[in-house]
């Protein structure tokens, strides 16, 4: 057998906090053999990106390689100098990172970037560096690629940036390439594209991948084989196949479960543990009277004619039924977002009537309705948990906001009483009240955002991609805590998100929007099982679906491949 | 991004310069009215009766409505003439032209002088933290937040002049000995290189050096301080990650990606520390006997002369403003996002 390409023995990884040293990733080991792909799997804090930085040696200053060996073709990664390192980044190993507009240079043109890279690995001359970063760009299949060399990274949407991105790690056809949650943050669809190049590309040129995600499906599309990590520790590894079919480990199990699929229920989705306290769902419920009734809705930004005028939301018709929810699904840019401000009196409207309990509220001004007798009945939940919270406020002070604001006459004793029934509502420990949102889990702060959202007894609440930010299990527990609420208060969700396979878990009806308008509309199973339009079958054939425990590999490439068609 | 969208940003930069200094002008009019006492007294001499007061208000048109004497005021200011100086008896234009270039020198220089130290500085200390580099950083930007600029002329007066006398006196831009060079740009430094006269620009530069390092001393502290707080939020920046994942030297990395993106915080902020300078150049101008117009302004206000301080005002204020546009265009041609909404 030849020599794996990346061989990492018993590495470990330390970090010099405040509070002492932290051992980040704790005696792990793994390789990659040449041309295999290898997905890094785990959650937040497991350590699956301070494994690459350790094998790129970019570390931050505070991390340090505390033990164990990495060895790349032969050589000793962490016995070479510095000098010699650069020469191995970007020619040898190269890395993409999530975040893509973020990860370029914001004020130098992406093609000169691409070109920095080509002239340092003397891949290129500076007379030569515009033509084959120009066909890099091509490469990576970028349109009007000659053009395109001279834009800025803000001049372009995130997933071109991740193109370019890709662009200049692959510049200088490296051997091993390291995609650091390449798609985070991306549409599916998007999402789908990047992924495709990347493994086009990567076995065009015969590289070796290592996909770091915490997206067990993703990572069991596109790797060979799979690791999965916890808390600095290697908890399992194998072929994807294996993985799926047959995990060994308890972890891998509830991470396998957590990850929702086409046929699980939103129950599904939690460990036995934590279904055997969940609440007993009623088997169906019926739907009752029109709560929100939004008619030919529009807006418009910028005015006609100028050069920034752009109509976000076309003639857009729609009800929701008390104690129903429903989804609205599409790409970044479809209109959904807009469409939520409008409905929370954020963003005025430029047409059209929302009808809510019976009162056309478009005709509020949106700066007044925050003092309007019904916004306490319609609330809403941010995607960012950690950005949606005032960092200088504890748990306690967020959630008795509106309380705050909407009853003003409540007394303290009332408000204190209230404040505790909602964090025992939300399954918040009540001894965490006192603490602010950089002293809490990603889990908690949703939970915060949620106690503050549903506590003025709210008929309509808006989510917008609420668990977008969190990690699968949290994600799990966060998408059941809201499916039990929406019981017990009976109240019904706006679920928006571009994930159809999240938002089918919650919703009864789901809306399909593209460029402004309803595309497709139809109860959750009618659009999951057999959608209409060409859209929503490319949205679906976009979500890598995990394979069912016990369905074999085969059978899912088939079925992403039918999607496609 | 083509040239000609740039020009236009740039343009319409320029154009948005002119209601402001509109502004200046109302404000300026409007300040030196409310100021104390009654020029028309003092012009009168202190043995005019009420009759002959009288007599000089209607000269000076100083009984005119308020709106009136606007825009007489404008008016001889759009011909150049800001009024006489009552203190010196010469007209206001051209004393701020004898001493503009003297507070301008020396504020220049002050600026340039603490960038050339303050930039390098900064961005050692960022890519060194808690080295001695760092320290001293923290050191001298301590130092010159914390000690007012008339106590660091007389610290520096004492040790160079008096204890050491390595200094020469503080009597001014030149030594008595020397004659002025012809002016050309008003910069003694500059017009003697043109001269070529080497031995005088020695002199005006020992003149120049200890009011220049005074006023140095200050400025450099919040340029150095930002310069460090702008280099390591970009060093901890995604881009930069990407750029040293990428391979790219060092030196790339540090200039192209890290430096040049720290550097529009930067300049931002020299558009401040310059307004801090003007001031402070007021009172390095008194310790060190320069005859710039922070010395004039002061001798003004103190006698109430309207003319002459309104010309300092405004002067003082279209300095700030064209220095901001400067600022602003060199924002708008460094980074290609300002003008976009994101």
């Amino acid at each position: 057998m030849t020599p794996p390409l990346l061989d990492i023995q018993r590495l470990s990884v330390d970090f010099a906090t405040r509070r002492g040293t932290v051992r980040a990733i704790d005696s792990i080991s793994l390789s990659v053999a040449k041309g295999e792909t290898l997905g890094i799997v785990g959650e937040s804090g497991s350590g699956k990106s301070v494994t690459s930085y350790a094998v790129m040696n970019i570390l931050d200053r505070a991390g340090k390689i505390a033990g164990g060996k990495i060895s790349y073709g032969g050589m000793s990664m962490h016995k070479i100098s510095e000098r010699d390192m650069r020469d191995i980044r970007g020619r040898e190993i190269s890395m993409i990172f999530q975040n893509p507009r973020a990860a370029l240079n914001p004020i130098r043109k992406v093609g000169q970037q691409i070109a920095d890279v080509l002239v340092q690995h003397n891949q290129a001359t500076r007379s030569t560096a515009r033509d084959k970063a120009i066909e890099m760009l091509l490469a990576v299949k970028i349109k009007d690629a000659e053009k395109r060399f001279e834009a800025y990274p803000f001049e372009l949407s995130g997933g071109m940036c991740q193109r370019v991105v890709i662009a200049m790690a692959l510049a200088c056809k490296p051997q091993l390439l390291i995609a650091d949650e390449p798609t985070t943050g991306l549409d599916v669809t998007t999402q789908k594209a990047v992924m495709d190049l990347i493994s086009e590309l990567t076995a065009r040129f015969n590289m070796s991948t290592i996909l770091i995600t915490h997206d067990l499906g993703l990572a069991a599309a596109y790797c060979d084989r799979l690791v999965v990590m916890e808390k600095g520790h290697v908890v399992e590894q194998n072929t994807s196949q294996a993985l799926f079919n047959a995990p060994q480990k308890a972890y891998t199990k509830q991470l396998l479960n957590a990850t929702p699929h086409r046929d699980s229920y939103v129950r599904d989705l939690l460990t036995p543990e934590q279904q055997a306290q969940a609440l007993a769902l009623p088997a169906s419920t019926e739907p009752g009277a029109a709560l929100l009734s939004v008619k030919s809705l529009k807006k418009e930004f910028g005015k006609p004619g100028s050069g920034n005028h752009h109509i976000a939301v076309r003639d857009l018709s729609f009800d929701i039924r008390k104690g129903e929810s429903l989804g609205l699904v599409g790409e970044s840019g479809c209109g959904k977002s807009t469409t939520s401000s409008m409905i929370m009196r954020l963003l005025d409207t430029t047409e059209g009537s929302i009808e809510f309990l019976g009162q056309d509220i478009a005709a509020i001004p949106a700066k007044q309705f925050a003092r309007h007798a019904l916004r306490g009945k319609l609330q809403m939940v941010f995607q960012d948990p950690t950005d949606s919270l005032n960092p200088r406020w504890s748990a306690e002070r967020s959630i008795a906001d509106p309380l705050l604001r909407l009853s003003p006459d409540m007394t303290d004793a009332d408000r204190q009483a209230r404040i505790l029934e909602l964090a025992t509502l939300v399954g918040l420990p009540v001894e965490l009240l006192n603490r602010f949102p950089h002293q809490l889990s990603g889990g908690q702060k949703a939970r915060v955002g949620i106690a503050r959202a549903v506590a003025m007894e709210p008929e309509l609440l808006i989510l917008d991609e609420p668990t977008a930010a969190l990690d699968v299990s949290v994600q799990a527990v966060v998408l059941n805590l809201l499916e039990d609420l929406k019981h017990r208060l009976g109240m019904s969700y706006l679920f928006i998100s571009h994930d159809l396979n999240v938002v089918r878990l919650l919703c009864d009806r789901i809306i399909v929007m593209q460029q402004g308008e309803i595309v497709e509309e139809g109860h959750a199973h009618e659009i999951m099982d057999a959608p209409k339009t060409d859209y929503t079958r490319s949205l679906l054939a976009a979500i890598p679906h995990p394979p069912a425990p016990d369905a074999s590999a085969s059978e899912t490439t088939a079925l992403v491949q039918d999607g496609a068609s | 991004m083509s040239l000609g969208v740039k020009s236009k940003r740039v343009l319409t930069r320029v154009l948005q310069a002119i209601p402001t200094i509109f502004g200046i002008l109302v404000v300026c009019f409007i300040l030196t009215r409310a100021l104390p006492g009654d020029p028309a007294a003092y012009f009168a001499g202190d043995m005019a009766d009420a009759e002959s007061i009288e007599q000089v208000r209607e000269n000076l048109g100083l009984d005119q409505p308020m709106p009136m004497q606007f825009v007489t005021y404008v008016g001889d200011l759009l011909q150049g003439d800001l009024g006489v100086a009552i203190s010196t008896g010469q007209t206001v234009t051209q004393e701020l032209a004898k001493r503009l270039p003297a507070s301008l020198e020396l504020t220049l220089g002050a600026l340039l002088l603490a960038l050339i130290i303050a930039v390098p500085l900064g961005v050692l200390a960022a890519t060194r933290p808690n080295s001695w580099v760092d320290h001293l950083c923290r050191f001298l930007v301590t130092a010159g937040v914390s000690l007012p600029t008339f106590f660091t002329g007389l610290a520096l007066l004492y040790v160079f002049y008096y204890l050491l006398g390595w200094a020469p006196p503080p009597m001014g831009r030149l030594d008595m000995m020397f004659l002025p060079p012809e002016p050309i740009t008003g910069f003694y430094t500059i017009d003697s290189v043109i001269a070529g006269d080497w031995a005088l620009l020695k002199a005006s530069l020992a003149q120049m050096a200890l009011p220049l390092i005074t006023l140095a001393l200050f400025t450099l502290a919040p340029i150095a301080r930002m310069t460090r707080a702008a280099m390591l939020q970009t060093l901890a920046s995604d881009y930069v990650r990407t750029a040293r994942a990428a391979g790219l030297s060092r030196r790339r990395v540090l200039i192209t990606y890290a430096f040049r993106n720290a550097l529009l915080p930067v300049i931002t902020t020299l558009g401040m520390v310059f307004s801090f300078v003007l001031g402070a150049n007021v009172l390095v101008e008194k310790v060190f006997a320069w005859p710039g117009i922070g010395s004039f302004a002061v001798e003004a206000l103190v006698v109430s002369d309207y003319a002459a301080v309104q010309g300092f005002v405004l002067s003082m204020a279209l300095l700030f403003v064209a220095l901001n546009l400067l600022i602003d265009v060199t924002y708008t041609l460094i980074d290609p996002r300002v003008g976009e909404d994101s």
